[in-house]
C-alpha cells in the first residue's frame, strides 16, 4: 500500500473527477461529497508520503514497473513532499469551502462539472509535483491549466470569460515554450527522465542549445507563476474566477509553477551553469524579481478592487520566491520555500474571506469593506491575520520567510535587496490598511442612515440586501479560520517546516554547497 | 555558410516561421477565432519540430521487421507528440467553448470591441 502512494494521489482524483458527474446526476449533493472525499484522501496520502520521505529520504514508484530512464519514474524527496502537502491541503479547504460558495455562485445543474474539473485541476498540479519525468510535468501543466479556463470561466460575470481566454492564449504560449524546450533537451540528451538529464548535461553546458532550453522552459514557467512582466493574465483571471477558485489558484497553481522552475534550475540544470555559465542568469532572475516585488506591491496599492488587489500582491509575492531561489544560497532556497508555504496560506486566507464578503453582500470593491468588522467579525480578524502577515510582522508567517530572504540577501552580498523587502513590506502594509481601516474604522454606509448600532444588525434576515448581518456560513467559515490560525501557528512554530525545507535545500544545491561559501 | 543553413536545416526554418505566423496572429488579430487558430499555428510549428528531429534519414517507420535489418526513426518524439496534439485539441475545443459563451454574452468576438464594452462597465 504505502509503495502505491505516489501513484494513487494521482489516480484516485482522476478516477473521481469521471465519476463525479455521474454521481451529481444521481443527487446533485453528491458531487461535493466525492470531491470532499477524493480531496481529504489526497491529503491523507501526502502525509503519508511526507512521513515516508522523512523516514526514508526519497521515494520513487516506476510506473507500469518500467525502469527509468525508459519508462515514467515518480520521485519525490523532501522538496516534492513540502509542496504536495500544501497543494494537498489548500486543495481540501477549497473543497469544504466550495460547499456553500460555489452554491451561490455557480448555476445548480453546472455544480457536478464543477468538483469534476476542480478535481482534474487537483490532478494535474499533484501530477507536476510527484514526476520525475520532464514531459509529464508538461502534461501535467496542461492538464491543471486547461481546468484551471475552464474554472475561472464559470466565474458570475462575463468579464470572466474574457480574462479566462485571455489566460488560455498567454497560457498556452509559456506551455507551447516550456515544450520547445523540452524538446532542445531531448534533441541534445536523447532523455526526458530528470534524474538522467541531469548526468548527460554534465559535459555539454557550454552549448548554446542547453542555453537556449533553458531559456525557453524559464520563459514557459515565467508565465504560468507571473513572474513581473509576464503577469498581465493573472489580475483579470483571479478577479472574475469564482471565490473558491481564487482562492485555491493564488494558493497552489503559482506555488507549483514555482516548484517546476526551482525543479529545472536545481534538478535538472545544476546552479554551477546558473552562476559561472557565460549568461550570469541567477543575475537576471534576480533583477526579476526585483522588479516583481516592487511593481506587484505599487499595482496592489493602484487598486479599487480587493481581488485584484490581493492578485497584483501575489504578482509581488511571486517575485520573493524567485528571489530567494535565485539568491542560490541554502538560506535563500529555505526562504523561498517557507513563502510557498506561506504565500499559500495567507493569501489562501485572504481569498477566502473576500469569498465569504461576496458570498454575504456581493461587494469586492473595497469601499465595500465598511463597516465589515461588525457584520463580520470571526472573518475579518482572519482577514487580518491574513495581512499582518503578509506585511511580515514578527509572530507571523509572513516574517520567516522574509527573514530568511533578508538574511540569504544579506549573506550571498546582495545587501540591496533588503531594502527592496523592506520597502515592498512597507508598501503591503499601506495597501492593506487601506482595507483594515475600512473594516474597523469607518461605519457602514446604511449605519449613519438612521439604523440603530447597537441592535438589529445581527438580527437581520440572512437575505435582505443592504446591510447583512451573519459571519460566513460554517462550511466557509470553518476553513478559513483554519488557514489563518495555521498562519499564526507556523508563525511561532516555524521549525518543522523550516527543518523540511533546509533539508530540501540541502539536496537541491548538493555538493555545490550555496553562493555564498564560493564568496 | 547562410545559404548552407538554410538549406540544411530548413526544417528548423520553417518550425520558426510558422511559430512567428502563429504568434503574429495571437497578438495582432482581434477576431477571437483567428487568436485560436494562431495559437493553433504556434502549437503545430513545435509538433513539426518534434517530429523531423525524430526522422533519419533512409528511416523507415518504427515497425518491427523480423527479417531484415532495417534503419529505425526514432519514434518516441512522435510519440510525445500524440500526446501534445491531444493537449492542443483540448486547449482549442476550451477555448472554443468559451468563445461561444462570449458571443452569447457580449454579441461579438472582436477583442476591440469586447474590451470597449468591458471598459463602459467599469
Amino acid at each position: 500500500m504505502n509503495k502505491e502512494l505516489p501513484i494513487l494521489i494521482i489516480v484516485v482524483p482522476l478516477l473521481a473527477a469521471v465519476l463525479t458527474p455521474l454521481l451529481g446526476k444521481l443527487r446533485r449533493e453528491l458531487s461535493w461529497w466525492a470531491a470532499l472525499l477524493t480531496t481529504s484522501a489526497c491529503f491523507v496520502f501526502s502525509v503519508l508520503i511526507l512521513q515516508d520521505v522523512l523516514r526514508e529520504g526519497k521515494i520513487t514508484y516506476w510506473l507500469g514497473g518500467w525502469r527509468p530512464p525508459l519508462g515514467i519514474e515518480y520521485v519525490i524527496d523532501y522538496l516534492n513532499a513540502f509542496v504536495l502537502v500544501i497543494v494537498a491541503f489548500m486543495a481540501f479547504i477549497g473543497a469544504v469551502y466550495a460547499r456553500s460558495s460555489v452554491e451561490q455562485e455557480i448555476d445548480g445543474h453546472r455544480t457536478p462539472f464543477f468538483y469534476a474539473v476542480y478535481l482534474l485541476f487537483i490532478t494535474g498540479l499533484m501530477g507536476i509535483v510527484v514526476t520525475g519525468d520532464i514531459f509529464n510535468i508538461y502534461v501535467f501543466l496542461e492538464i491543471t491549466s486547461i481546468a484551471g479556463y475552464a474554472l475561472i470561466a464559470m466565474g458570475r460575470r462575463r468579464e470572466a470569460l474574457v480574462a479566462s481566454f485571455n489566460y488560455l492564449i498567454v497560457g498556452t504560449i509559456g506551455a507551447t515554450l516550456f515544450l520547445l524546450g523540452i524538446g532542445y533537451l531531448y534533441l541534445v540528451t536523447g532523455t526526458l527522465n530528470i534524474a538522467d538529464l541531469a548526468l548527460r548535461l554534465e559535459g555539454i553546458y557550454h552549448t548554446r542549445a542547453v542555453a537556449t532550453a533553458f531559456v525557453l522552459i524559464t520563459v514557459g514557467l515565467g508565465i504560468k507563476i507571473a513572474l513581473f512582466p509576464m503577469h498581465a493574465w493573472l489580475p483579470n483571471s483571479y478577479a472574475f474566477a469564482p471565490s473558491v477558485i481564487s482562492a485555491v489558484m493564488a494558493a497552489t497553481a503559482t506555488k507549483v509553477g514555482a516548484y517546476a522552475l526551482i525543479r529545472i534550475m536545481f534538478s535538472v540544470y545544476n546552479p554551477e551553469f546558473l552562476t559561472a555559465g557565460a549568461y550570469n542568469i541567477n543575475y537576471i532572475l534576480l533583477a526579476f524579481s526585483g522588479v516583481a516585488i516592487l511593481a506587484g506591491s505599487i499595482l496592489a496599492i493602484a487598486q479599487k478592487d480587493i481581488k485584484k488587489m490581493l492578485a497584483y500582491s501575489s504578482v509581488g509575492q511571486v517575485g520573493y520566491i524567485v528571489l530567494g531561489v535565485s539568491l542560490m544560497s541554502l538560506t535563500g532556497i529555505v526562504g523561498s520555500l517557507m513563502h510557498i508555504l506561506n504565500h499559500a496560506l495567507m493569501k489562501g486566507s485572504l481569498f477566502l474571506v473576500v469569498g465569504a464578503v461576496v458570498y454575504r453582500t456581493g461587494i469586492t470593491s473595497i469601499e465595500g469593506f465598511k463597516g465589515m468588522g461588525k457584520k463580520m467579525p470571526v472573518s475579518m480578524a482572519a482577514f487580518t491575520i491574513g495581512a499582518l502577515s503578509m506585511i511580515g510582522v514578527p509572530l507571523t508567517v509572513g516574517f520567516v520567510s522574509k527573514w530568511y530572504l533578508a538574511v540569504a540577501s544579506i549573506e550571498t552580498g546582495m545587501w540591496f535587496f533588503v531594502p527592496v523587502i523592506l520597502v515592498s513590506s512597507l508598501l503591503t502594509a499601506v495597501y492593506f490598511w487601506r482595507v483594515i481601516d475600512n473594516i474597523y474604522f469607518k461605519p457602514a454606509e446604511g449605519d449613519e442612515a438612521g439604523r440603530g448600532r447597537g441592535h438589529g444588525v445581527y438580527g437581520d434576515a440572512p437575505g435582505a440586501p443592504g446591510v447583512k448581518a451573519a459571519d460566513a456560513p460554517p462550511w466557509m467559515l470553518a476553513p478559513t479560520v483554519a488557514v489563518a490560525l495555521l498562519c499564526l501557528v507556523f508563525g511561532v512554530y516555524a521549525s518543522f517546516p523550516v527543518d523540511v525545507a533546509e533539508k530540501a535545500a540541502g539536496i537541491l544545491l548538493g555538493e555545490w554547497g550555496g553562493l555564498h561559501v564560493n564568496n | 555558410m547562410m545559404i548552407e543553413l538554410l538549406l540544411t536545416k530548413y526544417n528548423y526554418w520553417v518550425c520558426i516561421v510558422l511559430m512567428m505566423i502563429g504568434l503574429y496572429a495571437m497578438m495582432a488579430k482581434d477576431n477571437l477565432i483567428k487568436k485560436v487558430i494562431g495559437l493553433n499555428i504556434f502549437q503545430s510549428a513545435v509538433l513539426l519540430f518534434f517530429i523531423s528531429m525524430s526522422k533519419i534519414e533512409g528511416g523507415t517507420a518504427p515497425i518491427l521487421m523480423l527479417n531484415q535489418q532495417a534503419l529505425y526513426d526514432n519514434p518516441l518524439p512522435q510519440v510525445l507528440m500524440l500526446t501534445a496534439i491531444v493537449v492542443g485539441v483540448s486547449v482549442t475545443a476550451v477555448a472554443l467553448a468559451i468563445i461561444m459563451l462570449i458571443y452569447k454574452a457580449y454579441g461579438t468576438v472582436e477583442e476591440n470591441l469586447i474590451l470597449e464594452m468591458n471598459k463602459r462597465n467599469e
